[in-house]
């Protein structure tokens, strides 16, 4: 009880908060009570796929194949891999993070899981046919072209300042997921 | 519409894995269960951020500062707006296109887009938890920093 209560001190702070903001800003409330109710809504359509999935990896990819085609030795097949899986991905970048955990636990290489976060932050393919429509190819695709770029720069980046110690924090955490 | 997709996806992936063998699906749906579980609490207060975010920062306000704001401090107050919002691509592009026609810079427009879909400020405390404080804030910043050079890249093909 009281390891859950501490679990969720966050929680129980957030939730007085936004109390506080909707009392103290009505000209706020209609729109915080709005918004909360859409992202609430999205979220809980999104959040069953994107569990279902991570499961099924979770139970059905063995660690070797894993290691083989994603691991830190998997030459060009990992990063190919981990762009393709964030690019058919759908869904906010949220649901990208424990998906990556479990490819985490499984044995992917960082740069591969770095890659799979950028690419399913900007390169959806789902979401990119919509922005065509929208603002026109040229902006569409350009937009894409250098975002591309910025996936694997910030990457590398990351993968060369964030110290070796702390990577294999991640790791051992994403290793106790059950 | 990705949604949708997901769904076909988890779901058809649900079926066979059921047909080959439905313990280990059982397995899987616990562990799916349990993972939600896991981020709960972090989920809930993204939930509350966002709302405040979102009612404060809505897409008239967010449309006024973009469509306005020129030069480089345009761009710049385009993608801090972009990097704390969390807005679906099917509400935000409409909108920029809304702008785009109405006479905003393609560089500002593209500063706003790319920092939306790259940094997520109000999502660092689900990004944080598998992690870390240190990665999650300097993919964070490194992507806000990119946001603008693509931005920068984006205005000149647009404008060619």
């Amino acid at each position: 009880m009281k390891k859950l209560l501490k679990r969720y001190a966050s929680v129980i702070i957030a939730v007085f908060a936004f109390v506080a903001f909707i009392l103290l800003f009505p000209a706020w409330r209609g729109k915080a009570l709005n918004s909360i109710i859409f992202q609430a809504k999205t979220m809980l359509l999104v959040i069953p796929p994107i569990f279902i999935l991570l499961g099924l990896l979770d139970v059905w990819v063995p660690r070797e194949k894993m290691i083989k085609y994603m691991g830190p030795d998997s030459g060009l097949k990992g990063p190919v891999l981990a762009f393709l899986l964030g690019s058919f991905a759908a869904g906010p970048l949220y649901g990208a993070f424990p998906f990556a955990a479990i490819l985490m636990k499984k044995g992917a290489g960082f740069m591969n899981i770095l890659i799979f976060i950028g690419a399913w932050s900007t390169t959806k393919i789902p979401m990119l046919l919509f922005e065509i429509s929208a603002l026109g190819p040229r902006f569409a695709l350009s937009r894409l072209a250098i975002d591309i770029v910025g996936i694997i720069i910030i990457a590398f980046a990351i993968k060369a300042t964030l110290p070796k110690k702390e990577v294999e924090r991640l790791y051992a955490e994403a290793a106790l997921i059950d | 519409m990705d949604t949708i997709l997901l769904y076909v996806i988890a779901g058809a992936g649900l079926l066979v894995s059921v047909f080959k063998d439905p313990a280990k699906t059982m397995t899987a749906l616990r562990k799916a269960l349990k993972a939600l579980e896991g981020i709960l609490p972090q989920f809930l207060v993204v939930l509350a951020l966002v709302a405040v975010t979102l009612a404060v920062l809505d897409t008239e306000t967010i449309s006024r500062f973009i469509g306005t704001g020129s030069g480089a401090w345009g761009v710049l107050g385009a993608s801090l707006v972009g990097a704390i919002t969390l807005i679906p691509g099917f509400v935000a592009f409409p909108a920029a296109a809304a702008l785009l026609a109405g006479g905003a810079g393609a560089t500002q427009i593209a500063a706003f887009v790319s920092s939306l879909m790259m940094v997520g400020v109000v999502t660092l405390p689900m990004e944080m938890k598998y992690f870390g404080k240190q990665a999650a804030i300097l993919r964070n910043v490194l992507a806000f920093g990119f946001s603008l050079v693509a931005a920068v890249f984006v205005g000149w093909v647009v404008s060619l």
